[in-house]
């Protein structure tokens, strides 16, 4: 038995050298960018007015795939709820209270990072990052938040109605653009505005906030789910 | 050239704390170990000029998957004594 597994180890090892001693013949650099890659390159700057052309790229140009992920996203943090959450009333929370060392620094922290996750995305047509980071960095500020103010519930409700406002009016825009202008989620909706500004590039800095606060409310929801699920087991 | 030196030393780094999450007894080193995997990741991303990237895995991989696993260990250790 150990021989027959060692041997089709040592096969897949032999396959996968063989295959990357073929890619590595067949590369060779090239001095140009491909077409596509080129134009983007181009015409990107003039047609989106977005500074930051990874921005432009992933809200605008390939705005449908943005949307893609987003439902994603929302389909996990859903999945997630529906096997976690629990009946009302059943849990009681007799969580230990949280140090003085972390109630302190995290009441400096939180501001601090909630503020640069907004920055984040609300600049993301400017500085890299957008509203998939944006996000990302908020609910990690929301992990302080609940393990400074452990005694404190946390409603659901502000998460699930932001979570819907931003995705319904992310759609919404979307459609707006194929009424207004050339296509499902083109930019060109509001006026492109002075280049590198902060009200610029059209639609891409309000779509990329609610990009932003959506994620940023999944993931918090996610984080919660869990939280609740540890002051049950206190309980017991 | 101290460019290649310091990714060489961070690549290194990344490794180790590559088998340390894989093969330590305790589970909090580990999750910790793969934490300082995303740190290092992200910061080498910066190296080759994806700052994008950098950002993502700065916050997801070091930031949230930690509290994550943290929670679930802490939730799989109150089972452990329940039983």
């Amino acid at each position: 038995m150990k021989i027959l597994r060692n041997s089709a180890l040592l096969l897949i090892v032999g396959f996968m050298a063989w295959m990357m001693i073929h890619l590595y013949g067949q590369y060779e650099s090239r001095d140009a960018l491909n077409p596509v890659a080129e134009y983007y390159a181009v015409n990107g700057p003039e047609e989106t007015g977005a500074a930051n052309l990874v921005t432009s790229i992933v809200v605008t140009y390939r705005g449908l795939d943005t949307l893609g992920e987003v439902t994603i996203l929302f389909l996990t943090a859903a999945i997630i709820g529906l096997l976690l959450r629990t009946e009302k009333g059943s849990r009681k929370k007799s969580v230990r209270e949280s140090s003085e060392f972390l109630s302190t620094a995290s009441g400096i922290l939180i501001p601090v990072i909630t503020l640069i996750g907004i920055y984040i995305f609300m600049n993301g047509h400017l500085t890299p990052g957008g509203g998939f980071q944006g996000g990302a960095v908020l609910a990690s500020s929301f992990i302080l938040v609940l393990l400074a103010i452990s005694n404190k519930r946390i409603g659901h409700r502000l998460l699930d109605y932001t979570e819907a406002i931003s995705g319904i009016s992310f759609i919404l825009l979307g459609i707006l653009g194929i009424l207004l202008a050339g296509g499902f989620l083109d930019n060109r909706i509001l006026p492109l505005g002075n280049f590198g500004t902060l009200f610029s590039a059209g639609a891409i800095p309000v779509i990329y906030s609610l990009i932003g606060l959506k994620v940023g409310a999944e993931l918090s929801n996610v984080i919660l789910e869990l939280n609740q699920i540890q002051g049950e087991e206190e309980e017991l | 050239m101290i460019q290649i030196i310091l990714l060489i030393v961070m690549a290194v780094i990344m490794l180790v704390m590559a088998f340390i999450a894989i093969h330590h007894k305790s589970l909090q080193v580990a999750v910790i170990a793969s934490g300082i995997i995303s740190l290092f990741a992200s910061v080498i991303y910066i190296f080759l000029a994806a700052p994008d990237v950098a950002i993502t895995e700065a916050s997801i991989g070091s930031a949230l998957t930690v509290g994550i696993f943290f929670y679930i260990l802490n939730k799989i250790r109150h089972e452990d004594i329940k039983k």
